[in-house]
């Protein structure tokens, strides 16, 4: 592997109510990478995401971000560090576009002044035009603007994780595909002018249903099923996976749907 | 109408402006603090709405009837007035400011607390903004209801407006009914137009 972990999740199983969510779940992102949590809905990524975050504490096993254990962070700092998109975005409906996106520094106490540069580049980054769109609510947004803000909150701290939960699954397929393009380049190009020290690209854990998604967008795909690890590959390594799981997600790729002649 | 009526219509309308304003204080500085301190507690809340719905099942000429033997709070006069109309200006300033507070969208309280925000920042710069609409909502049920239910605070010599309508009734005669009704019919309709003018201007969605 090419860098450090940023992210170490061993053997971690979570259950509630005797109900097993996950089980034994070994996974690492290392710097730059993008692993792609791959499932039906009820396989336990979204679970295993909210584990990452703090939101649900594993009962056996261990994550590590940044090389120290989770237990051993204050939470509210392993969360600034970690930017979080979910599928309708959750921006607050009382504040506009630009202070969404500042939220994170504000909250970090950065000076006014940056926390505006920042927010006017963060929006360039998603593609939208700051003077357009900074003085905005989201209820004057369309869904794929909403995301493409909700993104831009996530990065705005300049996280080294971002953690994202279908962000695009409830957008229509013109718009998600150019999100889907526009979230590779914001991660090879890792950070623009503002960004700060670090030049690397994000690492990211991002989930989906969506096989097709998860082939373009990972750099590894992990397969998750009833909360166990099935495949964990490269796209083109798990192309060639046999486990039934697999193989169901790859005959949805293979339905070369045509209208009657 | 000769001038004196009317001098007197003004003088008993900015008392029962005056019972109805100190209510409707001291219920909000209780009622609103409460909530929030409620919100993060679902037993203590099912305890203390509970109660605060059975003080207001209580008839109000009952609970004049009740409070007046009391030490203290009881008594003849506008203090057990206050008090009496403070039970039931409880329940909608509390129970609309939970609904606020409670009602805030699951996804924007989760991205709040996965983004890093600490509870207290949560409850300031998310639920309570988000909720201000449903609690100007509360104090604009228990203002009109007030204004209504202050009129009965003559009969225990809490003055107002009430005071027409009981000299009316007692002495048979319609117009000095209609002296306290009319007022406090207009005074509850122009509380509730304004606070509901108030209500459309905070909503921020």
């Amino acid at each position: 592997m090419p860098s450090d972990p940023i992210l170490e999740i061993r053997n971690v199983s979570y259950a509630i109510g005797g109900r097993p969510i996950l089980r034994d779940i070994s996974l690492t992102v290392h710097e730059g990478e993008t692993v792609v949590l791959l499932g039906r809905s009820g396989s336990g990524k979204t679970t295993l995401l909210k584990a990452v975050n703090g939101l649900v504490h594993p009962n056996s096993g261990e994550i590590r971000f940044e090389g120290k254990p989770a237990l051993e962070w204050d939470p509210i700092r392993l969360r600034r560090r970690m930017g979080y998109v979910i599928q309708d975005a959750g921006l607050f409906p009382h504040w506009t576009v630009a202070a969404n996106i500042g939220l994170v520094p504000r909250l970090e106490n950065w000076n006014p002044e940056k926390v505006a540069s920042r927010v006017e580049s963060l929006l360039r980054d998603v593609g939208l035009e700051p003077a357009e769109f900074e003085g905005r609510y989201p209820r004057q947004l369309s869904g794929g603007q909403k995301q493409r803000v909700g993104i831009a909150r996530a990065l705005a701290a300049d996280p080294p994780l971002l953690l994202l939960d279908e962000p695009f699954a409830a957008l229509d397929p013109i718009t998600r595909f150019d999100l889907q393009r526009q979230f590779l380049e914001i991660r090879r190009s890792g950070e623009t002018e503002t960004g700060g020290a670090t030049a690397a690209a994000k690492s990211a854990l991002f989930v989906t249903h969506d096989v097709r998604e998860a082939l373009m967008l990972g750099s590894r795909v992990a397969l998750l099923k009833d909360g166990a690890m099935d495949v964990l590959a490269t796209p083109a390594e798990f192309l060639a996976a046999r486990t039934p799981e697999a193989l169901a997600f790859l005959a949805s790729l293979e339905d070369h749907w045509r209208p009657h002649e | 109408m000769n001038s004196r009526l009317a001098s007197e219509i003004l003088a008993l309308s900015l008392e029962h402006l005056e019972l109805v304003a100190i209510t409707i204080g001291i219920a909000a500085a209780v009622a609103l603090p409460g909530a929030v301190l409620l919100a993060r507690r679902a037993r203590t809340r099912r305890w203390v709405v509970g109660f605060a719905n059975i003080a207001q099942t209580i008839p109000s000429l009952a609970l004049f009837g009740f409070l007046l033997p009391l030490p203290l709070i009881g008594g003849i006069g506008k203090r057990t007035a206050i008090v009496a109309l403070c039970l039931y200006a409880l329940l909608p300033i509390l129970r609309n400011s939970l609904v606020g507070i409670l009602g805030v969208d699951a996804t924007v309280r989760e991205s709040a607390v996965a983004m890093g925000m600490t509870q207290r920042q949560i409850l300031w710069q998310v639920e309570l903004p988000l909720a201000v609409p449903s609690i100007v909502a509360g104090l604009r049920i228990a203002t009109v209801a007030t204004i209504g239910t202050a009129t009965i605070a003559a009969a225990i010599g809490g003055g107002g407006l009430g005071v027409f309508i009981f000299r009316g009734i007692s002495m048979v005669d319609t117009p000095t009914v209609l002296a306290g009704a009319i007022p406090a019919a207009v005074m509850a309709l122009l509380a509730d137009e304004g606070l509901e003018w108030i209500e459309r201007r905070l909503s921020p969605a």
